[in-house]
């Protein structure tokens, strides 16, 4: 009995305290940080604040639009690469000569950065030489060269194609998993019933993979609302402030302004959002527990 | 009539998404093999009227760009090595034992996945400043393992459970230590799960950006993503250099997705819906 326990301590002991000493330590200082006068030029003037990095924050009209711009983002990037994620998990789900090749090419951007990803579609969305550009003209789609990214009208709906063509393969290897999971028999009870192809989709599919759907989604979101590297990569925000995320906002306050007490007050608002979200989203999904990861 | 029809349109969306998937990587492999003039005249050619390896020799006249690679190499290689010796154990015991805490141990572990890490990035700054480490290899080497147990431990965890119990217990009853049993009898059959763990690790340290630029300054510490980044910033038209940059970033993830993607997206999928 006591030979388990020392088992179980040794087995957990390093884990957990690499994790407190540099995940959690780490972040409960920089949530304090939220409510000092941090700045690393003037390190030697730290003092508490209250509430006036939010209050700042509040007053600053690219918090605002950052603000919306996560919505956004978060919203528009979720649904397009969850429909064309499932799509694709069903056009793959049954067997076809050379699935796997063409799994190869299309879930590859897994593999990348979101930080080069973003570089490699700045290059594509180049206003006088981009290649998109290029091919809308070819293709007379457009008469005259859109500024992609330096135009504040389009630069945002640039990047979240961007970020939908980088997640797409996410959702379209987890819900072709969950799909290869569907007992085929649930499919000859909805055959002998004389389902249609869309009923045995709706009727038998997509309710035994609801858990794996719900599941994706509600953690996908928070990666996408987490992440600023595809931004960072792509604009930097830019035109103005205009395609900042909260994350990259508060990405942009550390590397470029190095005011941690400003950083840390969006940190803490996103942290906000954050569980609210959770919250309405299991309360109406009715969800208590989605397998628990 | 019918059958055919949802045929042709499945292979038409297929090719449609896979045209639009490769191209962008195609296109980045093409400027990375135009002579500097090319990439900037008009009309854009899709196929160079002249391949040249000009801007891979220049990436490496302009910057240590061989460094930096050994650099990624390392830390990448050290990092996933040591997050897969500590969360094999932590996945081994959560998978197998039950204990006062279990489920408080597992939230820890998921909420790292879900809270915005960044705000940590200030604070393990100056942390990282009062253990001397900004500039070397060790703090990134440190923050990649820390940054991926979570994650490791629960897809881990996932391949535990789907090996049966009785497995070691035989071992146990033959005489076997819990340790040796795990060693011995757990470990190797393990090995596929552990392999795709590794490589996950593996290509997200190397992908991995905001820490490293917040801790390296040094140009002989610098990684891969490091450089691309001061690329941007110095030589922001110098497309040639940074496509050449990009492709040789992107060249071993790809390379090792195409070998082991069959096992990594098993091993992302069976460990998150095991749970």
């Amino acid at each position: 009995m006591n030979n388990k326990k020392v088992f179980i301590l040794s087995g957990l002991l390093p884990a957990l305290a690499l994790i407190l000493a540099f995940t959690y330590y780490p972040f409960l200082k920089g949530i304090i940080m939220a409510f000092q006068d941090y700045k690393l030029f003037d390190l030697r003037n730290v003092h508490f604040v209250g509430l006036d990095n939010f209050k700042a924050a509040f007053k600053d009209p690219k918090f605002f639009t950052a603000l919306k711009n996560s919505g956004y983002w978060v919203f528009c990037s979720l649904i397009l690469q969850f429909v064309f994620g499932l799509a694709l998990a069903l056009l793959l789900r049954k067997p076809f000569r050379g699935r796997g090749i063409f799994q190869g090419f299309a879930f590859y951007s897994w593999a990348l950065s979101g930080f080069l990803i973003g570089m490699i579609w700045k290059w594509m969305f180049n206003s006088q030489i981009g290649v998109i550009n290029d091919l809308l003209l070819r293709l007379h789609i457009i008469d005259e060269r859109i500024g992609f990214l330096s135009n504040p009208k389009w630069a945002m709906m640039s990047v979240i194609i961007a970020n939908v063509w980088y997640g797409i393969a996410f959702f379209a290897i987890m819900l072709l998993a969950a799909l290869q999971s569907v007992p085929a028999d649930l499919y000859e009870a909805a055959d002998m019933d004389g389902a249609t192809g869309i009923r045995k989709l709706w009727n038998v599919t997509l309710p035994y993979i609801l858990p794996t759907i719900i599941a994706t989604t509600l953690l996908r979101a928070i990666w996408i609302f987490n992440d600023p590297s595809l931004i960072y990569g792509l604009t930097n925000g830019g035109p103005a402030g205009s395609t900042h995320i909260l994350s990259s906002l508060m990405l942009d306050k550390i590397i470029y302004a190095g005011d941690y007490g400003a950083a840390s007050a969006i940190g803490v608002i996103m942290i906000a959002l954050l569980l609210l979200y959770t919250i309405f989203f299991l309360t109406v999904t009715k969800a208590e527990k989605v397998g628990d990861f | 009539m019918k059958q055919r029809l949802g045929t042709g349109f499945k292979v038409l969306f297929l090719g449609i998404y896979l045209i639009v998937m490769v191209f962008p990587l195609y296109w980045i492999v093409i400027t990375s093999l135009k002579p500097q003039k090319d990439i900037f005249t008009f009309p854009l050619r899709y196929w160079p009227k002249q391949f040249t390896m000009d801007n891979y020799v220049n990436i490496f006249k302009i910057s240590k760009f061989h460094i930096y690679i050994g650099n990624s190499l390392i830390v990448s290689i050290a990092a996933a090595f040591i997050v897969i010796i500590i969360s094999v154990l932590s996945a081994y015991v959560l998978a197998r034992y039950k204990f006062r805490g279990h489920g408080q141990v597992m939230l820890a572990f998921f909420l790292t996945q879900m809270l915005p890490g960044f705000i940590s990035l200030a604070p393990l700054y100056l942390m990282m400043s009062h253990m001397d480490l900004l500039n070397t290899r060790y703090s990134l080497v440190l923050m990649y393992t820390v940054g991926l147990i979570p994650f490791s431990t629960i897809m881990l965890r996932g391949f535990f459970q789907r090996i049966p119990g009785s497995l070691e217990e035989a071992a146990m009853i033959d005489g076997c230590s819990r340790w040796s049993a795990l060693l011995r009898v757990i470990i190797p059959v393990m090995l596929p799960g552990i392999a795709s763990t590794f490589i996950f690790a593996f290509v997200q340290n190397w992908n991995e950006l905001f820490l490293a630029v917040m801790f390296i300054d040094d140009e002989s510490m610098k990684t891969l993503p490091v450089a691309m980044n001061s690329f941007i910033l110095k030589f922001d038209v110098d497309w040639g250099a940074m496509s050449a940059g990009a492709v040789l970033s992107i060249i071993p993830t790809i390379f090792i997705f195409a070998i082991a993607q069959r096992f990594i997206v098993e091993g992302l999928t069976q460990g998150a819906e095991k749970g």
